[in-house]
């Protein structure tokens, strides 16, 4: 099994992983960890699709990796913001939850407010 | 076996774990811990993958400044984590989401292994050009040259996140800082790699840039290294963040892109398109927007780790 | 190979699909670094450019009737990039552009700095995003290259977001964080299915790909997952049934221009990226499995949104299931368009057409509902008795809007509906046509719900007489969606051009 193949096999475990605590994790903070495991996972196979395209003296394809690159910084730019949302988030409400009902509770006791 | 292959199950199996424990870890700090060293790990299978450019920029952005950036979140919200807690999904969903989840990562398997290997490439078309650009390192190349429209759209993303992240402030600090204040005298051990470390890291990163045309390298790893540097000096309080009303700060901020646009629309003059570049101008054209580039990704990624400014605008 | 070769190269006109794409972006930059009060000034010159430009393009496509090509930087697909404009993209951007616009004009009330500070955080946010989310939806009409539309979607969400929330309650921040990972859910979904795309034909153009992929003889398991994948995540981005939890708290408690905005254009650019994918990449895999699970789900939104609508006490939740409602019939057209049948080209247009007239008058709804909440100081339905005496024209520019939702004649939803319902009737798939009355009666209830107590003979205490100007745009845009109804032949025939069957057929 090559390196690339193998590779490959974990991108679609990371990308299980992910997608599944992007679903289940009940934190925002968890959410976006998750988040961040799920889009490493597509990037690594980008990484195995351009390994797989070695040709013309490069030992991988450039193309993918370039995409990669992008996607590395546009994934960076979206934790940002999901996070510095959920810090204000955080500030105002003292929670940080996405039920949409839990801005009307009081943060201490939970009732409704 | 061979050594390597044995290696190569040793990493994947220690990524597959280590991402295991950020997704169930009882503690978002440990799970947060786990992603700075899965970013690690993963940088390591790059290198193995032979994409060294990729290994860089995960490491220094992937793993270094989105760790950075979780771990201050993270220590702020640990207040928030018992009640999240308690909100966990019951065990019926919890399962049908593992279903669907592993029918997908099942999906993704086969189609890998699937996968015919040579797969469909572009090296051959990107090598094609690399001479008539002067430049060596062909992803260089597809970012600044084939596919430039691409990078300039990520970095006006790079913009409009910062805009995002800048208008979650309140009212009365907008114009204001970010992060901590400065301190007269600053001790410690952060403090003390913060005045050893920045100077080194400056020149490591401008070097990364300027190599990055024909090695592994470039505007993003070099920008990244740059913007740790200053991330250190902030965060050892030895300066304060630019208030985000400063006009040199914003210049800086759009400098990238702006540079970028305008040697595109320069482009519709003499080479005839938008974003090309003139026979033998190549190289040094491309150097000069990575020059900018790295400016504005150096002022960028600080902004939006540090986030909206919490104190008012000095007077 | 005339389809191809024309694909590949830079037309006549293409450099403007250039300059729409810079002009909002320059413009987003300039806001920001000069800053202050100049951003509201920059924004609001530039939206006339904007539109000439737009206009420019339909009229290029018109004329030629040809699609318009640009190859960025002469590096050709499959290693550089192409901006494409067919007659579907150049009418909406020329929606975008007039929506923006009155939005725009609408929103100089409630984001105009203050004379004492150089700059007030609100108007700053709100000018510089609204030009990036025009820069970003211009990019997701015009690209012919996945992954560089993967890039324009992000630039959309990361404008859109910050708009929800811009006013800073708790109930918007959640909002805007629910949206933002959904949105986030949809985006790296889309990413795993243009690799698997990239690592079956190295490519990811458009044109090139839908060439690669029907020269196939057997469609490729790697691109049925990618199918698969890449609809998941746009249409949670388009907000289908049952991915549209995000979208009513998101809409309905951003500020009235942004929601218009939102409503009116954002969801549209997904469901365009859906369209793209299923009738220009891949249309050999659109089969009636497919279409029919997804005009399915159309009418479960149509069904569900309506029956949630009909149940709200808020006005501007209320528009919001609307837009739920409303974005299940663009669905509706799938099963009605795919494959080469007399019924096509019309149910084409009537799929276009509903896109376009609903971005009308859910934009003007929105807007007279944001006008109604301003002068009330709340937004319940319960207590709007009376509204219409103490605001006529924006009741009016309301129920114009709703007219066109409903469907009813002479407007832009009536033409919508007519188009799809011949082409139900004519293929023989009488459900979606049972459906589309269903939900032309479900709207008439929710639209009736708001304006009977509005027309009511009673008396109201308002705070202030409402702006002539603002009302006047309201009502504009819903006179356009009316417009829209009685648009001539050769506006359809626009809408045919580029169609890939007819890109086919020239093969």
């Amino acid at each position: 099994m090559s390196a690339a193949t193998l590779a490959g096999l974990t991108s679609a475990a990371l990308v299980g992983l992910g997608l599944y605590g992007l679903l289940i994790a009940p934190h925002p903070l968890r959410k976006i960890l998750a988040f961040n495991i799920l889009g490493s996972g597509v990037f690594l196979l980008f990484g195995i699709i351009a390994r797989k395209g070695a040709a013309a003296g490069f030992a991988a394809d450039p193309v993918p990796q370039a995409m990669v690159i992008t996607g590395i910084v546009v994934a960076f730019s979206a934790t940002a913001l999901a996070v510095a949302l959920l810090l204000r988030l955080f500030q105002e409400t003292g929670r940080a939850t996405l039920d949409p009902d839990a801005p009307t509770k009081t943060p201490d006791t939970g009732a409704d407010g | 076996m061979s050594v390597i292959q044995a290696l190569d199950i040793g990493l994947a199996v220690l990524v597959l774990a280590v991402a295991g424990w950020t997704i169930t870890a009882r503690e978002a700090f440990g799970s947060v811990v786990g992603y700075v060293a899965y970013g690690l790990l993963l940088s390591l299978v790059w290198v193995r993958l032979f994409a060294v450019d990729v290994a860089l920029t995960e490491a220094a952005i992937g793993s270094g400044v989105t760790g950075v950036l979780l771990i201050s979140a993270v220590v702020r919200l640990r207040r928030t984590e018992a009640p999240a807690a308690a909100e966990r999904p019951g065990i019926v969903l919890r399962l049908l989401a593992g279903a669907l989840c592993a029918v997908v990562a099942a999906a993704l398997a086969t189609v890998v292994l699937l996968m015919p290997d040579p797969g469909a490439t572009l090296a051959p078309d990107a090598a094609k050009h690399l001479d008539e650009l002067g430049v060596g390192n062909p992803i260089t190349a597809v970012l600044i040259a084939y596919r430039s429209f691409d990078t300039m759209l990520e970095k006006v993303v790079l913009i409009l996140a910062v805009i995002g992240v800048w208008s979650l402030a309140r009212d009365r600090t907008w114009g204001g800082a970010a992060g901590p204040r400065r301190i007269a005298r600053p001790e410690g051990a952060l403090a003390f790699l913060a005045q050893l470390l920045p100077p080194l890291g400056i020149v490591v990163g401008i070097h990364i840039v300027w190599v990055g045309a024909n090695e592994p390298g470039g505007a993003f790893q070099g920008g990244a290294i740059l913007a740790a540097m200053a991330l250190i000096v902030m965060m050892a309080r030895l300066a304060e963040a630019p208030e985000i009303r400063a006009r040199w700060l914003r210049l800086a901020l759009i400098a990238g892109p702006a540079v970028f646009l305008a040697i595109g629309v320069a482009g519709f003059a003499l080479p005839g398109s938008f974003l090309a570049y003139p026979a033998g101008w190549a190289k040094p054209l491309i150097l000069f927007i990575e020059a900018f580039m790295t400016l504005s990704i150096a002022a960028t990624l600080p902004m939006l780790v540090i986030g909206p400014p919490n104190h008012p605008p000095r007077p | 190979m005339l389809a191809m070769a024309l694909a590949l190269a830079t037309t006549g006109g293409g450099y403007l699909l250039v300059l729409a794409i810079i002009v909002p972006v320059i413009g987003m930059l300039l806001s920001l670094v000069v800053g202050g009060r100049y951003a509201e000034r920059i924004a609001l010159a530039l939206m006339p450019a904007g539109l000439g430009l737009s206009l420019a393009i339909a009229v290029e496509v018109w004329v030629t009737g040809q699609p318009l090509v640009y190859i960025l930087g002469d590096w050709k697909p499959p290693l550089g990039i192409a901006l494409r404009a067919d007659g579907f993209s150049a009418v909406m951007l020329v929606t975008a552009a007039l929506v923006i616009a009155a939005a725009g004009y609408f929103a100089r009330a409630s984001f105009s700095t203050p004379p004492e500070l150089a700059e007030k955080r609100a108007p700053l946010a709100f000018w510089t995003l609204l030009q990036g989310l025009w820069a970003a939806l211009t990019v997701v009409f015009l690209g012919g290259d996945l992954f560089n539309l993967f890039v324009a979607l992000e630039l959309l969400t990361f404008s859109a977001v910050p708009l929800v929330c811009l006013d800073g309650r708790p109930e918007t921040l959640t909002a805007a964080l629910r949206y933002l990972l959904f949105a986030l859910f949809g985006s790296v979904l889309y990413l795993l299915g243009t690799a698997l795309l990239y690592g079956s034909y190295g490519t990811l153009d458009i044109v090139l790909l839908a060439y690669r992929i029907s020269a196939d003889p057997v469609v490729a398991p790697a691109v049925c997952v990618a199918a698969g994948l890449m609809t998941a995540g746009l249409l949670a981005k388009a907000a289908l049934f049952p991915l549209h939890l995000w979208l009513p708290p998101a809409h309905a408690n951003a500020p009235a221009a942004a929601s218009a905005v939102l409503s009116a254009l954002v969801v549209k650019g997904a469901f365009f990226l859906i369209v793209r994918l299923w009738f220009d990449v891949m249309p050999g895999l659109a089969s009636q499995a497919v279409t029919t699970v997804l005009a399915t789900l159309g009418s479960a939104a149509i069904l569900f949104g309506s029956v949630l609508a009909l149940r709200q006490p808020r006005l501007k939740l209320l528009v919001a299931y609307s837009t739920v409602a409303q974005i299940g019939y663009l669905f509706l057209m799938f099963p009605l368009v795919a494959g080469d049948h007399p019924w096509s080209a019309e149910a084409w247009n009537g799929g276009v057409m509903q896109t376009l007239s609903h971005a009308f008058a859910k934009a003007a709804m929105f807007l007279a509902a944001g006008l109604v909440a301003e002068q009330l100081g709340h937004d319940r339905i319960a207590e709007l008795r009376g509204i219409g005496r103490a605001m006529p024209m924006t009741v009016f520019a309301f129920g114009l809007g709703g007219l066109s939702l409903m469907g009813l004649p002479p407007s832009g939803g009536f033409a919508a509906k007519w188009l799809l319902m011949q082409a139900s009737v004519e293929s023989g798939q009488w459900a979606w046509a049972v459906i589309m009355l269903a939900g032309g009666l479900l709207a008439g209830g929710y639209v009736y719900r708001v304006i009977a107590p509005a027309l009511a003979n009673a008396s109201i205490a308002v705070k202030a007489p409402a702006s002539r100007r603002r009302e006047g745009v309201a009502l504009a845009l819903a006179f356009g969606a009316v417009l829209l109804g009685f648009a001539p032949d050769g506006f359809f025939g626009l809408l045919q051009i580029g169609r890939p069957l007819a890109a086919v057929a020239l093969r």
